[in-house]
């Protein structure tokens, strides 16, 4: 016996074959899609509160450590690199490729959270906390609370992201992704890369303006 | 015509064979990964000069804004293919964007 057609979860016509993606992509880049107006919402929230409490924030320079954050950008930029060569990897069925640059990325996303967590400790030694109260720092409470809210919600999207990674490497360690199943990689790559490319926006915003 | 499945042919469904590829996109040639890092390192030791120099609060801002965008689209472009992906996804991608521009733009001029 039949299904009757109002009871059916199929199509009433076969599905449009779509944008040329398969759907791990299109599901991760949708994703992203909203991840941008989350950051974006973050990042309006920040100018609005900086411009109308300018004597909150001092120049960064006097609170930050530009010098160590700017090697820290430049980690995240270099796992960036490291990734895209598994992915590249990945492409040509490299498995040993895949792995060692897998593992890299793994550890500079790692190491970035490691610079991140010391940076942290420093400013909470020096009184830049992210509450009100105990704030000793230059400037007012506001400028420590978007700051760990901007910083932290990054820094919880690369801890994600190195997690996923070490899943990732796992699951290419078990002989995954090299015999042109490489989408786990690319998707994963996405993310990774989006986190990268959010630094660059905030590293400019938070500490160099 | 034949493709190498093996230059960048990251169209193609990867459950797919590759010789399904020419189906469902051209293969592209593969990005200059080095070439890109080198441009988003010097853009990062531009930047963190720049915002020494002293500028004018206005300057330094269009200044870094500027190289932001330059290496988050190098990013994007190259890092995430989406220069190589068909011209729908590209639009999908960029459709927020202005959201987001006129949601910032819109709280600066409160001020």
């Amino acid at each position: 016996m039949s299904t009757p057609a109002s009871l059916s979860m199929l199509p009433p016509v076969d599905a449009a074959p779509g944008i040329r993606v398969y759907n791990q992509k299109l599901g991760m880049w949708v994703f992203l899609l909203s991840e941008i107006m989350f950051f974006t919402s973050l990042i309006g929230s920040y100018i609005i509160l900086r411009s109308a409490h300018p004597e909150a924030y001092p120049t960064p320079g006097s609170v930050l450590n530009i010098p160590l954050t700017a090697f820290n950008t430049f980690v995240l930029i270099c796992s960036s690199v490291t990734m895209v060569k598994a992915f590249a990897a990945a492409e040509v069925r490299d498995a040993r490729g895949i792995r060692v640059w897998l593992l890299a990325t793994i550890g500079l996303g790692a190491f970035f959270l490691g610079v991140q967590a010391f940076e942290y400790w420093k400013l909470l030694g020096h009184g830049f906390g992210p509450s009100v109260a105990g704030y000793t720092a230059a400037g007012g409470p506001l400028y420590g609370s978007t700051f760990y809210t901007m910083t932290g919600f990054h820094g919880a999207h690369v801890f994600l992201g190195v997690v996923a990674l070490c899943f990732t490497l796992f699951r290419a360690t078990r002989g995954a992704y090299d015999h042109g199943d490489y989408g786990g990689i690319e998707v994963m790559g996405l993310y990774w890369h989006f986190v990268d490319l959010v630094w660059i926006i905030l590293f400019t915003i938070v500490y160099l303006m | 015509m034949a493709i190498d499945p093996n230059v960048g042919a990251n169209l193609h469904s990867p459950d797919m064979p590759a010789d399904a590829t020419h189906e469902l996109g051209a293969a592209h040639p593969k990005p200059r990964y080095m070439f890109i890092f080198g441009v988003l390192a010097v853009l990062t030791m531009a930047e963190v000069g720049v915002a020494y120099l002293g500028l004018p609060q206005r300057i330094l801002v269009i200044t870094l804004v500027f190289m932001a965008m330059w290496k988050a689209g190098l990013v994007a472009m190259y890092y995430m293919h989406l220069r190589f992906e068909p011209r729908n996804l590209i639009f999908l991608v960029i459709a927020p964007l202005p959201l987001a521009f006129v949601l910032v733009l819109a709280v600066l001029t409160e001020f």
